[in-house]
């Protein structure tokens, strides 16, 4: 009887997560040694064709390096920010509401109307960017138009929306760290680098950490800006994996090998987060 | 006493649940997807002819979903007829016709077009914008929303590099030569986008060359081909020798703009943009017709009716009916008016309404006399497949990773590829 009351409570949830987590995941994974269907051509039992083909496709490739680049560009960049902006906002400073508020605004908006306005920041002859640097006499600079620039551009952009997202974190566990040892570290003399580097950062580890998950997660997961800005191009210069994976399913309608890519991806994220979990967090916690 | 009213209710319930079949009975029904990139104006108009079909047809209703873009509408049309929702006809994409057939999706005009006056009806609109809707020998997709490509202006620019702005270029090599007096350090002198779709923008320049990207059977490409490796050196050429285009992509999502703030004397575009450029081009510009190598010429664009398969044949009529009076010569002037996109037959331009309305702006004029050189727009099996290949190829030329022979070549031996399984 008590086990049965366990099990109701976690009925909702066992639901939900089956009915769109586990069953897609298992069909995408079934769906992935199968054939594309269609009526001129019924689906058939492929093995590993879709992944042999896989690893030859360049376009899977290039769009593999990009994102593991994208994350590395923009994971650590953006927590860094977040914590420098966080320790900013956290000092007592002149009207903190609004400088939160205006840190905090990119968040809000949605990464379409971002992608919207920094079209138009990074166009060549109109664009912001370029106007400012035209006054120094620089300009002309085509950001998404160029293959060596178009990734660091959607970085910037990233870091941008991103950051202040991961500062309401660090904002929240620095309200709570103990004044005490801050009191204590004035008494010894400590410089304020010598406390941030001995008491904060040490202490703000499991917020880095759980920040660093999600940013990584996020870097893998957010390709909404390439609709609207570079649909991946020039020649795949910005693509990432999971737009390719959209493409192929709803552009060439080729549901088995978007399937695959899926797979890929599913695969990568859990080892991340194994790796994260076992080997990192033995790392965080201050003891 | 409990029990009575029990059966009373339930009586009731079956009463009314038969008057409503019987009322549903008498009416058809029409769920119709139609794709809109931008809310508002269109909605309204597609809404406005929607009400007037209704007053006509009492017995027919039509509900129209309106759905994101060309890609979100097909996405979710296919997805509602996969789950079982009723769907009986659609705007889409006029290239998405190969995948649809090949989804089993459609079914062609030709089967249901039965009358002769049906058949007439199929051959009333401009051949050239049925090209992208037939294959396979049947028709399948009715012209609604279509566009070409054409050339906006600034005709101030043009007087002041001392050229006569009632003469813009007819050939390349007048691109070339006013396009380097048109280019000074504030403006450039040309641009033609190379993203979003930079398959579009290349169908006109290999037309313009005398060759087209694929057959009419959607089974072959010709991307190696001397004359379309030609053409996409002239493109790049536009850039790297003469110096009349910036160098790398250029955004199809800020082109408009760049024009508008005077940033380049020259856009190529899609007609679509007609009536905003009217609206807020704060200078005299132009348009005219794509300049021409061996000949004119430029793909069409825009979306086609389709009516899906799984509907019951009094949907279909009704879907016929519905369609008819979309594409009739009234209406179809009504909506180019009120769009810019191109009247779909001669008879609407022969209506009172569009006469006056190209009279007093005769650049509504341009893209229907280009239609007579225009070519469909490429299309083929594995239509977004390809279509990537030729994209990824055009702006692997344009940014200088590849040269113009090689990513040509390279993308030809890999659609052929992907289109063997279909010869």
């Amino acid at each position: 009887m008590k086990h049965l009351y366990g099990w109701l409570l976690l009925l909702p949830a066992f639901l939900l997560l089956s009915m769109f987590t586990y069953y897609p995941a298992i069909a995408t994974l079934i769906d992935s040694f199968f054939t594309n269907k269609t009526v001129i051509r019924p689906q058939k039992f492929a093995g590993l064709d879709n992944f042999a083909f896989m690893l030859k496709d360049e376009v899977f490739i290039t769009t593999l390096k990009n994102t593991f680049y994208f994350a590395l560009g923009t994971v650590p960049v953006s927590i860094a920010l977040a914590l420098i902006m966080a320790l900013f906002i956290n000092q007592k400073i002149y009207a903190k509401g609004i400088v939160r508020l205006a840190y905090f605004t990119p968040t809000i908006l949605p990464m379409v109307a971002v992608a919207n306005i920094w079209l138009f920041f990074y166009a060549p002859q109109i664009g912001l960017i370029n106007k400012v640097l035209a006054f120094f006499g620089y300009g002309g600079v085509n950001w998404l138009g160029n293959s060596n620039t178009v990734l660091e551009a959607l970085m910037v952009m990233t870091v941008w929306k991103e950051a202040g997202f991961f500062m309401i974190f660090y904002i929240a566990a620095l309200q709570s760290l103990p004044k005490e040892l801050y009191e204590a570290a004035k008494i010894e003399g400590a410089s304020s680098w010598t406390s941030f580097w001995r008491i904060t950062f040490p202490l703000l580890m499991p917020t880095t950490f759980f920040v660093m998950i999600n940013a990584v997660l996020n870097a893998f997961k957010l390709v909404d800006h390439l609709f609207i800005l570079t649909k991946g191009g020039p020649d795949n210069a910005s693509n990432l994996l999971l737009y390719y994976i959209y493409e192929t399913a709803f552009s060439f309608f080729d549901y088995s090998y978007a399937a695959t890519l899926t797979v890929a991806l599913l695969t990568i994220l859990i080892l991340l987060s194994l790796f994260q979990f076992s080997v990192i967090e033995k790392r965080v916690h201050y003891k | 006493m409990i029990p009575k009213i029990k059966t009373a209710l339930l009586g009731f319930f079956v009463l009314f649940g038969f008057m409503s079949q019987a009322v549903a009975a008498q009416k058809t029904e029409l769920t119709m997807y139609y794709p809109v990139a931008v809310g508002g104006p269109l909605t309204k108009i597609i809404d406005g002819f929607v009400s007037d079909f209704e007053k006509k047809n009492p017995d027919i209703t039509v509900n129209a979903i309106y759905s994101g873009n060309y890609n979100d509408a097909r996405i979710k049309a296919l997805a509602a007829i996969k789950a079982g929702k009723p769907a009986q006809l659609a705007v889409m994409f006029s290239i998405d016709v190969y995948d649809l057939i090949e989804q089993d999706a459609i079914v062609s005009f030709s089967d249901l077009a039965k009358t002769k006056a049906d058949q007439k009806w199929l051959k009333s609109f401009y051949p050239s914008l049925m090209e992208n809707g037939t294959t396979l020998g049947k028709v399948w997709g009715i012209p609604f929303q279509r566009s070409t490509i054409v050339m906006y202006y600034n005709k101030d620019m043009f007087q002041k590099a001392g050229l006569n702005p009632e003469k813009p270029p007819r050939t390349w090599s007048e691109l070339v030569s006013m396009g380097k007096k048109l280019t000074t350090k504030d403006h450039w002198g040309v641009m033609i986008p190379s993203t979003g779709y930079p398959y579009w923008m290349f169908g006109a320049l290999t037309k313009e060359n005398g060759r087209t990207l694929m057959d009419q059977d959607g089974k072959k490409t010709f991307f190696d081909d001397k004359k379309v490796i030609e053409a996409l050196e002239y493109w790049k050429d536009l850039s790297t020798k003469y110096h009349v285009m910036p160098k790398g992509t250029i955004q199809w999502g800020t082109l408009r703009k760049n024009f508008l703030e005077g940033k380049t004397a020259i856009m190529w575009h899609s007609t679509g943009n007609l009536t905003t450029v009217k609206k807020n081009a704060p200078f005299n510009f132009g348009v005219a017709m794509l300049p021409k190598n061996v000949m004119r010429g430029t793909p069409t664009g825009g979306g086609n009716f389709y009516i899906f398969k799984k509907t019951t044949p009094k949907e279909r009529i009704a879907a016929l009916k519905f369609i008819k009076f979309m594409t009739s010569p009234a209406v179809s002037a009504k909506w180019s008016m009120g769009t810019g996109y191109i009247g779909i037959s001669k008879a609407a331009y022969n209506t009172a309404d569009l006469k006056a309305y190209v009279k007093s702006f005769p650049a509504a004029k341009v893209a229907r006399d280009q239609l007579k050189y225009a070519t469909a727009e490429l299309s083929t099996y594995q239509t977004g497949r390809v279509r990537k290949l030729l994209d990824d190829a055009i702006q692997a030329a344009l940014t200088g990773a590849k040269s113009p022979k090689q990513a040509l070549m390279d993308a030809q031996s890999e659609a052929t590829k992907l289109l063997r399984p279909y010869q």
